[in-house]
């Protein structure tokens, strides 16, 4: 009885100074009084400020006439446009960098991140050197590089260098070809949507049925049959055209005659051998090409040469692949989605006879004609983005596959899984777990970064907002706010995603 | 009575051949460049691409490049690689930018004190950490401003604007970390306080300096500093940025620091609690202690971002080595095709030096503080 009178009672109480709910209120009291102080003197600066430079405050003025040129707008712009059209000018050209440079950063990083693991060891050095050369360096530094040594370095128009596609490149950009779809077009493009729509749909309802049943469903291995013999016999065109443009003399009829009886071997058990002289001819032409372009004093019989042993050792990986590959009642229907994806759309082009037409950019006397011009600070800006932020994604894609624990492997190989699917079932979806959050983030930074365009003269936004406007109006604070207010919903943004993917994906532990 | 003992061998297995090569450089070769054909394809395009880069970058770096002592016809001559003379002709403006030429002992002096002092720093093993920490965090920034900036000891005025090159990125670095670490301390601290409004103040400050682009705090800190100061204050240029920076990079730091308190099991903050120490006691001889040393290389890769970030503050107008490169690159008394890339060469080898060296100590403090919790 006494032990519960004793836990009843109250503890004995000291001063109130010593109670750390009290303390808490006064310390929380004092730096709160503390801050607004700190902002209210800072505000009456600023209005003093104000008044005596005789200036008002408010967003009025971005109704008001702008009156100065942006060099490359994503919408018609003119000297009479407004301030908030200018704002908006700004933040496009930085969305539109910014979704460029992150396609491509992460096609780059994640190209690194995995030959950077890689069990070849050269490869794996080259992407060391690159990633830690990068990395180490200043993005402003890179940017510069890029734009006053490597774009501005470029020859003048007369001399442009030409890209294949008729893509042309000279000290005032990047001259591409625009495309000019007509009407019958939009059905097309309905064609491709529905075409992914229905790709993906087989491909989800086949795994279904296999992983139900353990095999796939009887139409579609006939369908997937099919399928593969058109898809070889196209890839065959391709690989025999591109031999015979290297090749002159060969002519068309020979060329298709061989593609079908690539298509006709490859249902057959002949495959391999199909398949192997296929990837030889591939290995042979796109070497060759690429070997002429590199190195263009090695005598051609000699790349030749080279470029045929590359042939037979693609040929050989091929033929390998081929060979230990399942039956087709067990294997997935690639080349029928392949056939969905870019068949119906085909189908559809073909019988609408709708036109897809490119205005070519044309060399005149002083300047291109036609295409699309894309100035040389967007190059140089998406270009520099892409190679700083794949670095970063690198790292974080080597991060991420690492983290996953080696018993995952194991487990994997334990299971007889080849390392095509240890990978792709195991140990990616681990991994991504781990890769995604600091992916959003170099994203995020992808896009405060583009504010760097400033420094070459791109107009993105802290370039036509923060720079020019600020400039011409003087309302520092308002134009100051707006822009923070961008990079702050951005941020926000991503934050808002990360939160819900931790949640989605958050291991659920005991 | 005989045993039926069958299932026991009696008689040795066969020895198996000795393995062929396990060690030799033709087995590293095999195993590491050509282990499948896929492999080998991927290496012979790796040599061919290290053929296709190698020997021009040689070329323009070593080969045909004019060393020192070279002259500007040299350079413009065709084929000519990079103009290493133009560097050693500017090489004063890059380190010191405009300062006065016969007070350059003032920063040579100010760079042997910060080596002299920074080395004994980063060796753990090094005696005297204590006063060597606060000769280098407190002492170090004072004696070096009043020697660049003069005006005391009948030493000459050097205003901040003719400050630059090498110099002013290292002052900028210096002064961003040095500032930035008890500022982001607090800031961490106060993110993890039970205190709603001290919470809300610094998740508030944190989120909104690393939601926006350091180029936006620039521009914000050199036009608005001043409109916040009372009429008639004079705010430096240098000063502005600083501010920025610090401000900047603290935002970045608390977040580094947050993850090592987050990382400290609750068992420490009781036990500090039940040992009766009050919160700065138990924040000080406990918690800062084991968190800063979790995060340490955390906090190297910031000073390492903050190094890179120097660069931007040529937008606002500062000659850092960045700007003065870039200011140097149109001098015509050099002017050559290979000018501008040779000074981009060699700022970032500069920079490339310093940030390279720090990734490098916090990977090795990384492996020494790792105290063996993996496998």
């Amino acid at each position: 009885m006494a032990v519960q009178d004793n836990m009843g009672a109250r503890a004995p109480r000291a001063s109130l100074l010593n109670d750390p709910v009290i303390r808490g209120i006064v310390y929380q009291v004092l730096v709160a009084g503390a801050v607004v102080a700190f902002i209210s003197w800072i505000v009456l600066n600023t209005a003093q400020n104000l008044a005596a430079q005789n200036k008002t405050t408010g967003f009025d003025f971005l109704f008001r006439t702008a009156g100065f040129d942006i060099s490359f707008t994503l919408f018609p712009w003119s000297r009479t446009s407004l301030y908030w059209e200018a704002f908006l000018a700004g933040l496009l050209n930085t969305l539109l960098v910014a979704a460029i440079g992150i396609f491509f950063a992460t096609l780059l990083g994640f190209t690194l991140g995995i030959a950077r693991l890689s069990s070849n060891w050269l490869i794996a050095r080259v992407a060391t050197v690159y990633i830690e050369t990068i990395r180490n360096l200043p993005l402003l530094l890179q940017l510069f590089f890029w734009y006053f040594a490597v774009l501005k370095a470029m020859p003048a128009v007369r001399q442009s260098f030409e890209l294949p596609l008729d893509i042309f490149i000279n000290q005032r950009g990047l001259m591409v070809p625009r495309p000019m779809p007509d009407h019958e077009f939009t059905w097309v493009l309905v064609a491709i949507g529905f075409s992914v729509i229905a790709t993906i749909a087989v491909g989800i309802w086949a795994t279904r049925v296999r992983t139900a049943t353990g095999r796939y469903p009887s139409a579609v291995v006939l369908a997937s049959k099919v399928a593969d013999a058109i898809v070889s016999f196209l890839v065959a065109l391709l690989a025999f055209t591109l031999l015979g443009n290297m090749i002159s003399g060969v002519s068309g009829a020979v060329i298709f005659g061989a593609a079908i009886l690539v298509a006709i071997l490859s249902v057959t058990r002949l495959a391999p051998f199909s398949r192997a002289a296929v990837a030889f001819v591939f290995g042979l032409t796109i070497l060759y090409a690429l070997l002429t372009a590199m190195f263009p004093d090695v005598p051609p019989l000699l790349v030749a040469a080279g470029s045929a042993l590359a042939g037979l050792a693609m040929a050989w990986i091929s033929f390998e692949r081929t060979a230990e590959r399942p039956p087709s009642e067990g294997r997935f229907p690639l080349p029928l989605l392949v056939l969905i994806a870019v068949g119906i759309p085909a189908f559809v082009y073909w019988a609408t006879g709708a036109q897809l037409a490119f205005e070519v950019p044309v060399l005149e006397r002083f300047n291109f004609r036609g295409g699309v011009q894309l100035p040389p600070e967007l190059v140089a800006l998406v270009f520099g983005l892409t190679v700083y932020t794949a670095a970063f994604i690198g790292e974080n894609v080597r991060g991420g596959i690492r983290a996953v624990s080696h018993g995952q492997t194991e487990a994997a190989q334990s299971l007889g899984l080849k390392e095509g699917d240890r990978l792709r079932l195991v140990i990616i979806p681990q991994a991504m777990r781990v890769i995604v959050p600091p992916l959003t983030s170099q994203y995020l930074n992808l896009t405060k970064n583009s504010s760097l365009g400033a420094a070459i003269g791109y107009p993105e936004l802290v370039n036509v907002f923060t720079g020019t406007t600020l400039n011409q109006t003087g309302k520092a604070i308002e134009v100051i706010a707006l822009t923070m207010a961008v990079y702050l919903t951005f941020s926000l943004l991503t934050s808002a995603f990360m939160n819900w993917y931790n949640g989605r994906v958050a291991l659920v532990e005991r | 009575m005989t045993t039926d003992t069958a299932f026991i061998r009696n008689e040795f297995v066969p020895a198996k051949p000795a393995p062929g090569r396990t060690d030799g450089p033709i087995v590293w070769l095999r195993k590491n460049l050509f282990a499948t054909p896929t492999d080998a394809v991927l290496t012979i395009l790796g040599i061919l691409f290290l053929l296709w880069a190698i020997p021009p970058l040689y070329n323009f770096i070593v080969g045909h490049a004019v060393f020192p002592g070279g002259t500007v016809e040299e350079c413009r001559a065709e084929g000519a690689g990079a103009c290493w003379a133009y560097i050693a002709a500017r090489f004063n403006f890059f380190i010191y930018g405009f300062y006065p030429i016969d007070q350059y002992w003032r920063p040579n002096i100010v760079f042997a004190l910060g080596a002299a002092l920074i080395l004994p720093l980063l060796v753990p093993s090094a005696p005297f950490k204590r006063i060597n920490a606060a000769l280098f965090f407190v002492v170090f920034p004072l004696v070096s401003f009043y020697l660049l900036n003069g005006g005391v000891f009948g030493l000459r005025q050097v205003p901040t604007e003719q400050w630059g090159g090498l110099m002013v990125t290292l002052i900028i670095a210096l002064v961003g970390i040095i500032c930035s670490i008890p500022l982001g301390i607090l800031l961490a601290l106060g993110r993890q306080s039970n205190l709603p409004i001290i919470k809300t103040l610094c998740v508030m400050f944190i989120e909104l300096w690393r939601a926006v682009p350091l180029i936006t705090v620039l521009f914000m800190a050199s036009i608005m500093l001043p409109l916040f100061m009372p009429t008639g204050t004079n705010v430096d240029k240098l000063l502005r940025a600083l501010v920025g920076v610090t401000l900047f990079s603290s935002a970045y730091l608390a977040e580094t620091v947050r993850g090592g308190l987050q990382a400290l099991p609750r068992g420490q903050y009781e036990a500090g609690a039940s040992l009766g120490l009050g919160y700065w006691q138990r924040t000080y001889f406990i918690i800062l202690p084991q968190a800063i040393k979790h995060v340490i290389p955390g906090i190297v890769n910031n000073f390492i971002a903050l190094f890179k970030d120097t660069s931007l503050v040529s937008i606002v107008g500062i000659f850092d080595l960045l700007n003065t490169v870039q200011a140097a690159s149109s001098d015509i008394n050099w002017a050559s095709p290979t000018q501008a890339v040779t000074g981009y060469v060699f700022a970032g080898f500069m920079f490339w030096i310093f940030c390279f060296a720090m990734s490098r100590y916090s990977l090795w403090m990384e492996r020494r503080l790792d105290t063996g919790h993996k496998r």
